[in-house]
């Protein structure tokens, strides 16, 4: 019987396996390559872009330690970051006021016709679902000197300059192109969220004698605080990032009027190699996109319903 | 119910239901006019595209070219690279998607169907890495990339962007709705955890993949800050990278410019117009991560 007792040995090697969960290693298996792809292109670029941001790299030079030097300077010495951090906020906060005040009143008006719906969708989605680039250099096109916006605006004899070519009024141009650009999906998305409203809550609330206007304060809107939540935190985060329509258009000008954290980041970075500095910037805009999204849901308990 | 008002007024109800009409009719052509006025930089894209260069910059602007030439759609593939911008997109656009969607399917299936140590901890950290602004990223991805050879190659251009974890959340979503029954029943008929993801969940989230599958799709064929940094000159340039070069390299051109917009904006154009149904439905599946 001793024998038999040594026979058993090896069985108990697949009675371990079984032991410890073969679910386990399945998951390893299957997250073996979006874990190497994300360690890779995901944790370890973070990681060495806040390691980054406390060296002084010109990417010619060996990279050498320099603390909070970038940060000191973004702050202290360098007067083009704060022109840079008010053309950012000035822009993001333009840009997501509009954004929501414009998607919101599309929305509800595409929603309160009985036909045509898809077609009115369509149309203001379809610049979302093209290239910003593309898009970009139409609108470039119509902003070029003696173009359309030009002749436009003399023959209603507004007397404004050519918007790209000047200081006040780039940033405009920048912030109606990204508008007609993007504001297509949150059109979707709110005409979505109105609709699945369910019918007997404003039935209930006529019946009671509410009038247009108080159905949508009242009722519409605070039933779809949810998503427009969502929309201004998504929109938030993305406007901060603005850099395709900037690139293409103004590069950053006339001057610096056009200059936003995503170009500094590219223009410091990539034209003139300060990659430590570049990453400070990027890291700044981190920081912001993170206290932005923060303070967001701090306050989204003061307005936002979440319905049972 | 005799007591209606409008029963007793039928004078009034008339005149009610014609004001509706009026109402109705105003809200249509308005919303029409705002329609018409969105959609004007893609008319002035083609209506510049088919002129001769000289009239695009001709000074009192017409709103119609005084001669239509087509040919420029062709001209503007064939003398200009915008073919070989095209046919890079479309390289890159689809390698990422296909990893995407493999990669995806397989980490979604660990995080909504198996147990195992660390799992919540890990997906947390996932989900953490959509904060991350890409042009953070940029500049150390490069560095990975330049270190790898991989500079102006298909694969520096796809690989570091095909692991981004929105996949795995909009997927792991879609299938934890999926009944843990069939895995279940499929299991004890003895199929792999292979089989079943490939077999049952995959055929059954297909909404889901089909969502991700286009949206990943357009996100690469629309995007330019990766392949402005990755690339260098024309040979590896995507379609917005190719439109940025002519800019600066031909600035004069803007009917090929603009032929070349339009050749890039048709696939969304395309697939806007024939998948809007999916498209409204995914959107309010992707608003169900922050909201509801």
């Amino acid at each position: 019987m001793s024998q038999s007792a040594v026979a058993e040995v090896p069985v108990q090697p697949v009675q371990r396996r079984r032991f410890l969960k073969p679910d386990t290693q399945t998951a390893m298996l299957f997250l073996l390559p979006s874990f190497l792809g994300f360690m890779a292109f995901m944790a370890l670029p973070i990681a060495a872009s806040l390691a980054l941001s406390f060296t002084n790299w010109q990417l010619i030079s060996t990279p050498s330690f320099a603390g909070f030097q970038n940060y000191v300077r973004l702050f202290t010495v360098d007067p083009a970051f704060y022109t840079v951090l008010r053309n950012t906020l000035l822009f993001a906060v333009e840009y997501l006021t509009l954004n929501i005040i414009v998607s919101l009143t599309l929305a509800v008006w595409i929603s309160s016709l009985r036909h045509g719906k898809a077609i009115f969708r369509v149309i203001f989605f379809l610049p979302t679902f093209t290239p910003t680039i593309a898009a970009s250099v139409v609108w470039l096109l119509i902003f070029t000197p003696d173009g359309l916006a030009d002749s436009l605006i003399r023959s209603l004899g507004l007397g404004l300059p050519n918007f790209l070519l000047s200081t006040t009024w780039a940033m405009q141009a920048i912030v109606l192109v990204t508008l007609w650009a993007n504001v297509g999906y949150n059109v979707v998305m709110f005409n979505a969220a109105l609709d699945l409203v369910p019918r007997h809550y404003i039935e209930a609330a006529t019946i009671d004698g509410a009038n247009a206007w108080q159905r949508f304060w009242r009722i519409r809107l605070p039933l779809i605080s949810p998503t427009i939540f969502f929309a201004t935190v998504m929109t938030a985060i993305t406007s901060l990032q603005v850099f395709d329509e900037i690139y293409a258009m103004t590069r950053g000008g006339p001057g610096s009027a056009t200059a936003t954290l995503g170009f500094a980041i590219y223009q410091k970075g990539f034209a003139n190699f300060q990659m430590g500095y570049a990453s400070a910037l990027a890291w700044v805009m981190f920081i912001m996109i993170m206290a932005l999204t923060i303070l967001q849901f701090r306050m989204q308990r003061k307005w936002v319903h979440y319905g049972d | 119910m005799a007591t209606r008002p409008d029963l007793l007024r039928p004078n009034s109800v008339s005149r009610n239901r014609a004001l509706r009409r009026i109402g109705t009719f105003v809200s249509y052509a308005a919303l029409s006019l705002i329609a018409m006025l969105f959609l004007f930089p893609f008319f002035w894209m083609v209506s510049n595209a088919v002129r001769s260069n000289t009239e695009v910059l001709a000074v009192p602007v017409r709103i119609l070219p005084q001669e239509y030439q087509w040919g420029t759609f062709v001209e503007a593939l064939v003398s200009l690279p915008f073919g070989t911008f095209l046919f890079n997109s479309f390289v890159v656009a689809s390698g990422v998607t296909a990893i995407v969607i493999a990669v995806s399917c397989l980490s979604a299936y660990s995080f909504a169907r198996l147990k195992f140590p660390g799992r919540e901890g890990l997906l947390l950290a996932y989900l953490g890495t959509l904060m991350i602004p890409q042009v953070m990223l940029v500049i150390p991805l490069f560095l990975v990339v330049s270190k790898l050879g991989w500079v102006n190659t298909y694969h520096g251009m796809i690989m570091p962007v095909a692991f981004g974890s929105f996949g795995t959340f909009l997927l792991r979503q879609f299938f934890l709705g999926i009944p843990k029954d069939l895995d279940e029943a499929a299991m004890i008929d003895g199929a792999s955890r292979l089989r079943i993801l490939v077999t049952i969940i995959v055929p059954l989230a297909m909404p889901a993949i089909g969502l991700l599958a286009l949206f990943t799709f357009m996100g690469q064929w629309n995007s330019f800050l990766w392949p402005l940094i990755v690339t260098n000159g024309m040979e590896k340039a995507t379609l917005p990278l190719g439109l940025t070069l002519f800019q600066t390299q031909q600035g004069t051109s803007w009917n090929y410019i603009m032929a070349g917009a339009a050749i890039s904006m048709l696939p969304g154009i395309v697939l806007a117009v024939v998948l809007q149904r999916v498209i409204y439905r995914g959107v309010t599946i992707g608003s169900g991560f922050g909201g509801r």
